[in-house]
């Protein structure tokens, strides 16, 4: 297990979810990992058990607390990881909100500027912290996007907006660093089995003909909108698919957006 | 440590060299047994110089020296009949198939409206009508074995976007692209897999050859190595002039793997960042 040996990876919302995902699998591959998420006592903690279960591999691994809307504490935060761990190889750009606010015209100003600020500016931010502190020999730049960036989301305008943007940066980005042997990738889920999709309130709006939708009525549904009969894939596939393009396997590969969603932008109604 | 492949069938054909071979190799070191497919002789009106049936010794070879096991067969993915006995005996023998590498193809050059019928007509033969040959053998055995499985289809970076000179390549790979949309769609039931993979300028007799070369340095009789490798160069927004087969072999494990289960219907291009150049 070694496609990852020695080199350093910084991961956004690293406390939990799929972050947390990624920074298994990639310690598990002999990376060492910088994680970092939101300011917090909750959020805290998460860190501190992903940061375990990256030593618990036998890996190194540090962690730093930032909102990436903020690019001098997220700087910092990297900076700090970095002293700790040495050069960064690889940025997985993962931190990201969703939610699900209505029509376009009826969206408040805050919400509409929440998702842009944490899902592109963020992402832009965590970037450019980034690759400040990249090796000189060259890297990897993973950004979780979603099949949102490829397919409308009626409800969801400001995350549809956001993520269209990311595949908007991230080819200028592959074009500009593509000389340092800097490669650019963007990963765009479908829907994965993590709170953001696994909740109540996603539930009620999938199922809005039952009255309290289980987790296996909201399966039902989601598997009509995939090619292969799955309902939604899981963190551990979207983490797979970081590590193919944070390992040397996909050194050639740049400006690709690599699609994770069981065919659901594919299929033929 | 267990292999990515481990106790998994693969049919590749294209496979006495280049890509088909590095793919060969990958997949039989991480645990996978292989059906290999190769014309290996010249295909008439292609650029590209012919494999021999030593090339495709020599990736039986590579394969069992890996301690896997391999069987090797020459077949034009034109002929449906040889294309159909070569993988249901290999099937035959290795007990089932799990995935596709559809990578066997060739290379010509010309412009589209002077170019001749049989140029045209073979390029389209080979490169698209093949790889649907290629699936029509393979794809029953895989859905009879009822595990799903993983069909990988070698376009190229004229599946994407248009080139000069090469107008029957670009329809020809482009069409490939069609056919995996249509496949994913009608295969996924059966949780096998289609994508395609685009590569830009790799070390393959199909861009390493004289006829080639020169393609790419206009005006230049005898291209050397290197006004070769700017050219190709220039096309990529790495600093890397060649990908190497092994980087196909790559991205090919990945698509054929568990690794990427609910992928499907993706292009993938391993083209050093072309696309978005």
């Amino acid at each position: 297990m070694t496609r990852m040996a020695g080199k350093v990876v910084l991961i956004t919302g690293a406390g939990k979810g799929m972050g947390r995902t990624h920074a298994v699998r990639l310690a598990e591959e002999g990376a060492d990992i910088l994680a970092i998420d939101l300011p917090g006592e909750q959020s805290e903690a998460d860190l501190a058990e992903t940061a375990r279960l990256v030593r618990e591999l036998g890996r190194r691994a540090a962690t730093g607390t930032a909102d990436i809307r903020d690019f001098d504490a997220l700087t910092a935060a990297v900076q700090s990881g970095v002293r700790e761990l040495g050069p960064l190889d690889t940025i997985v750009a993962n931190a990201g909100i969703c939610d699900n606010p209505g029509p376009s015209w009826t969206i408040d100003d805050d919400v509409w500027n929440r998702s842009i600020d944490v899902n592109i500016t963020g992402t832009w931010h965590t970037v450019k912290a980034g690759v400040a502190e990249l090796n000189p020999d060259g890297g990897s730049v993973v950004i979780v996007s979603s099949t949102a960036a490829i397919k409308a989301v009626p409800g969801a305008s400001h995350y549809s907006a956001a993520k269209h943007a990311i595949t908007g940066l991230s080819k200028t980005l592959a074009n500009e660093l593509g000389k340092r042997s800097i490669r650019v990738n963007t990963i765009h889920p479908g829907a994965v089995a993590t709170p953001m999709t696994i909740n109540p309130t996603t539930f009620a709006r999938l199922r809005p003909d039952l009255e309290n939708p289980t987790e296996a009525d909201v399966a039902e549904v989601l598997s009509q909108r995939m090619l292969l009969p799955v309902p939604w894939v899981e963190s551990i596939d979207v983490s797979n698919a970081v590590l193919f393009l944070a390992s040397d396997e996909s050194r050639y590969v740049t400006g690709l957006q690599m699609v994770v969603d069981a065919g659901q932008t594919q299929k033929v109604a | 440590m267990s292999g990515r492949l481990e106790g998994k069938v693969a049919l590749i054909t294209g496979a006495a060299r280049g890509m088909g071979r590095a793919q060969a190799v990958r997949f039989a070191q991480e645990g996978a047994d292989i059906i290999a497919v190769d014309v290996c002789a010249p295909v008439e009106h292609s650029t590209t110089p012919g494999a021999s049936p030593e090339d495709l010794v020599e990736t039986v070879r590579q394969v069992e020296s890996l301690g896997r096991k391999i069987c090797a067969f020459e077949a034009d993915v034109r002929d449906q009949q040889a294309l159909s006995a070569a993988v249901d005996a290999g099937v035959e023998a290795l007990g089932r198939l799990d995935v596709i590498c559809a990578t066997a193809g060739i290379s010509s050059a010309g412009p589209a409206v002077e170019m001749g019928a049989e140029r045209w007509q073979t390029m389209l033969d080979v490169n698209l009508t093949g790889v649907w040959r290629t699936c029509k053998a393979g794809i029953p055995h895989i859905v009879d074995g009822d595990r799903g499985g993983s069909i990988v289809l070698i376009s190229s970076i004229a599946g994407l976007r248009g080139l000069v000179s090469v107008g029957h390549y670009t329809a020809a790979k482009h069409g490939v692209v069609g056919l995996m949309k249509s496949l994913a769609n009608e295969l996924a039931p059966h949780s096998v897999r289609v994508n395609t993979i685009h590569p830009a300028n790799t070390r393959t007799t199909m861009i390493q050859n004289e006829s080639t070369m020169r393609t790419f340095c206009p005006g230049v009789d005898e291209p050397t190595q290197e006004q070769f490798e700017a050219g190709t160069q220039s096309m990529h927004l790495l600093p890397v002039a060649m990908i190497e087969p092994e980087d196909i072999a790559n991205a090919s494990l990945f698509l054929a793997s568990d690794e990427s289960r609910y992928i499907t219907g993706v292009t993938l291009p391993v083209d050093a960042g072309h696309c978005v150049k």
